[in-house]
């Protein structure tokens, strides 16, 4: 597909709709598609008539533009564009057929031409231009049918100064232009279900940056890295994360040290929420989001989720709460932090595992037996003071 | 300080390895196939490398190969022998402590249609010659055993097994795995009644990517990578020029100053060992008298050896696990488990492994280092 095409019409639905508030979604729109592409060449990204096109200045690899493009939350489909220098209707005509055949070759088809023209002083008019294109479509393609009821290809035919053509139309993931909506903190472990709840929160709109306890020497530097790694997936999609880095051993041993064992991991869930808060309320974030889901696990039960949740006073995001595991596999295996999730590096940290986990905690008790972590409170101060910060790219 | 006592894992090439690889990379980089001067000043660098470590292991030049790698030797010694010699028989002997690439290459030969004997071990890691000499069968066509063995540097008798074979059964071949004893350990092959002998590079200060295969005169061999036969049609591929005479210069500072090299090891491991002892609850698993100079193993009592690991990562001692602890690969052997070390124990196996510039200071700071670490990490285990 390298050459033919030199522009993209990029359609966002719902942004569409926000009344006066349109001009900020599709300006964020225009911003997240400038980043996606600049990798990949030198391009022009204006707004039109409730569209965005996207110009070609240089040349480029049309595979790398898809793919960039289909990963802009808020794009609703991209339409590749060949664009026709010369208007004149003899040229015009013989470029609309040379450009059905490459794309269709021999496929047996039905198609029709919509035409639209800007330039009024066209001496065809759009149904003139509809009628007389089809025709000599149909006379020099003999695998393409005409049905303009419900057509298998719409070539659409733009005439201004120059001419777009386009007929194909590639989904995009919709949702809305990172941004647009604000900034949450994303509670971001190696495993499969955060960075999928990243995705899913990003995917409306939201600005993220993540958070990982790191225990070294209980987690090792790889670890810590396949984490760096899945914030930088999840970059494609949302943009540079700010991975926040919070070295956690102190505060994982004094519990360890000082609370009942099977509570062990629940205590430590909500340090984690009251940390995770803190530094989101440094840094402007609105809200939290974890990849918990009901039942998966002890310390996501509908009890488990009570006592976490009662720390912290800022909305938390959980995406996946109802989803099963298999059907987070599938989203994670279709944006792709799968491969990275499963590499098994935390193997570690069974001594803050209890055998026998509480799995439906009373808040009380829980609140009692953090009583007795009088120091948790210097700790947590040290930890964030401590931590680091790592930009995640893709 | 940075103390690098994972020896036995890779080494840090000598200045004169790379001083020399340097040198031939730039100026005699042609291909030893090609009949131009460049060709043959490189086939010329291979010629010398070969004829030098030949000398050494007194063998003749034709009977060594260079490869990849130790892997790789091992693949092709054990493959190359099972498919050559399979009309005389289907059953291989080894033990159960051999390292991954014998191992994994013999259980894909059971899968096609091979029958393979694993030799137990006693708890110093040594294989009963009794055992031996009853398993060999008249269908025998391959007896692979390891050296020096990587997890604990226990060394086999492999002269009094070769000895033992051609006994028993004189058509039966000996591979002998000798990654972790070239360079450390005076090795004959021919006296030794060793039919195929693998060694690398990169464990003696020499670069990555190298290897030997030593095969005995006449011993029938299939090889394994096909191509513009080059030596001699066995191991097919443009000869890594640079790589093999780094090889050799590997080689020969180790053997050169073999008694000095080993006596250095030995000084480090009798201190080391010494030292260790003011550590609580620990089993040594190296027996100083039947393991190779250059590894310890020490089995520290409820550890998780890969958190110690970390924890003397950042204190800058570099070590490696020993290999019970890779429970996120259930099923492998290990030779911890095969020298029954008891579970509380074999978890926190940790192996240490030296080379000649190690010291008895990084000795002295790592023992500190570990009695500092160990007070933490025993003090928080899990609570039952």
């Amino acid at each position: 597909m390298n050459g033919i095409f030199k522009a993209f019409l990029v359609k966002y639905g719902e942004i569409g709709i926000k009344g006066k508030n349109r001009y900020i979604f599709e300006n964020a729109l225009m911003d997240q598609i400038r980043y996606a592409l600049k990798p990949f060449g030198d391009f022009y990204v204006l707004k039109e008539q409730g569209r965005i096109i996207v110009e070609a200045h240089d040349e480029f690899d049309y595979d790398d533009v898809i793919g960039a493009l289909t990963k802009v939350f808020g794009i609703v489909a991209i339409c590749p564009v060949a664009v026709v220098e010369n208007n004149e209707w003899e040229n015009l005509k013989n470029e609309a057929t040379a450009y059905m055949k490459m794309i269709y070759e021999e496929k047996e088809l039905t198609f029709k031409v919509a035409a639209r023209r800007s330039d009024k002083a066209y001496p065809l008019d759009s149904m003139e231009i509809c009628a007389k294109m089809g025709e000599h479509i149909l006379d020099t393609c003999p695998n393409l049918n005409v049905d303009v009821h419900n057509p298998e290809v719409k070539l659409n035919v733009e005439i201004r100064n120059k001419t777009y053509l386009f007929s194909l139309v590639i989904p995009g993931p919709g949702g809305m232009p990172v941004g647009s909506n604000g900034k949450a903190m994303l509670l971001l472990s190696g495993g499969i279900d955060s960075p999928v709840a990243g995705y899913m929160i990003a995917k409306r709109g939201v600005a993220l940056e993540a958070v990982y306890f790191h225990s070294h020497p209980y987690t090792s530097d790889r670890a810590k890295q396949k984490v760096v790694d899945l914030a930088g997936i999840v970059a494609r999609y949302s943009g540079p994360i700010k991975l926040h880095v919070v070295p956690f051993t102190e505060i994982q041993l004094y519990i360890h040290e000082k609370t009942p064992h099977e509570q062990l991991t629940i205590i430590m869930r909500r340090i984690m929420m009251q940390i995770a808060e803190k530094i989101a309320d440094k840094q402007g974030a609105l809200g939290l989001i974890t990849g918990e889901s009901i039942g998966q696990v002890a310390s996501q039960t509908i009890q488990s989720l009570n006592c976490t949740n009662a720390v912290c006073s800022m909305p938390v995001f959980r995406p996946v709460i109802g989803f099963d595991k298999q059907e987070i596999v599938n989203i994670s295996q279709r944006i792709g932090t799968y491969e990275t999730s499963i590499l098994p590096f935390e193997d570690c940290c069974t001594i803050f595992v209890a055998k026998h986990p509480v799995t439906k905690p009373n808040l009380k008790a829980i609140m009692r037996s953090e009583e007795m972590l009088i120091e948790m409170n210097a700790m947590i101060e040290r930890a964030i003071n401590e931590t680091e910060v790592i930009l995640a790219q893709r | 300080m940075q103390v690098y006592f994972d020896n036995a894992a890779t080494t840090k090439p000598t200045k004169q390895v790379i001083d020399k690889m340097i040198q031939v990379y730039s100026d005699d980089y042609g291909n030893t196939s090609s009949l131009h001067t460049k060709g043959i000043e490189a086939e010329n660098h291979i010629k010398e490398s070969r004829f030098g470590i030949a000398k050494l292991l007194k063998v003749e030049e034709k009977e060594l190969y260079f490869t990849s790698g130790g892997t790789e030797s091992n693949n092709t010694a054990i493959f190359g022998a099972a498919y050559a010699n399979q009309r005389m028989g289907k059953h291989i002997i080894t033990t159960s402590i051999e390292h991954a690439s014998v191992t994994n290459v013999l259980l894909q030969l059971e899968k096609e249609g091979f029958e393979i004997t694993f030799l137990t071990v006693d708890e110093k890691g040594l294989i009963s010659l009794n055992e031996l000499e009853k398993s060999i069968r008249s269908d025998t066509i391959l007896v692979s055993t390891i050296y020096v063995n990587n997890e604990i540097g226990i060394v086999q008798d492999v002269e009094r097994i070769g000895k033992l074979i051609k006994r028993v059964n004189p058509k039966t071949l000996y591979h002998v795995d000798a990654v972790q004893a070239y360079g450390k350990l005076n090795i004959y092959p021919n006296k030794q009644n060793i039919d195929l002998l693998s060694a690398s590079s990169h464990k003696i200060h020499g670069p990555k990517g190298v290897g030997l295969l030593f095969v005995k005169e006449k011993t029938k061999l299939r090889p394994l990578i096909f191509g513009g036969d080059h030596q001699r049609g066995m191991r097919s591929g443009t000869e890594n020029t640079p790589g093999v005479v780094g090889f050799y210069v590997a080689t020969n500072n180790m053997y050169s100053n073999i008694a000095l090299i080993t006596d250095k090891l030995k000084e480090i491991k009798l201190y080391f060992l010494d030292r260790i002892k003011e550590i609580e609850d620990i089993q040594i698993n190296s027996d100083v008298s039947l393991t190779a100079p250059h590894i310890v193993s020490i089995s520290f009592k409820d550890i998780k050896s890969e958190v110690l690991l970390h924890a003397l990562e950042t204190k800058g001692i570099y070590i490696s696990t020993g290999s019970a602890c890779s429970s996120n690969k259930p099923g492998k052997s290990s030779t911890i488990s095969a020298i029954g070390v008891d579970k509380i124990f074999a978890d926190g196996t940790i192996r240490f492994s030296f080379c000649m510039d190690n010291t008895l200071e990084e000795v002295d700071y790592c023992i500190d280092t570990l009695k500092q670490e160990l007070s933490i990490l025993r003090k928080y285990t899990r609570k039952k």
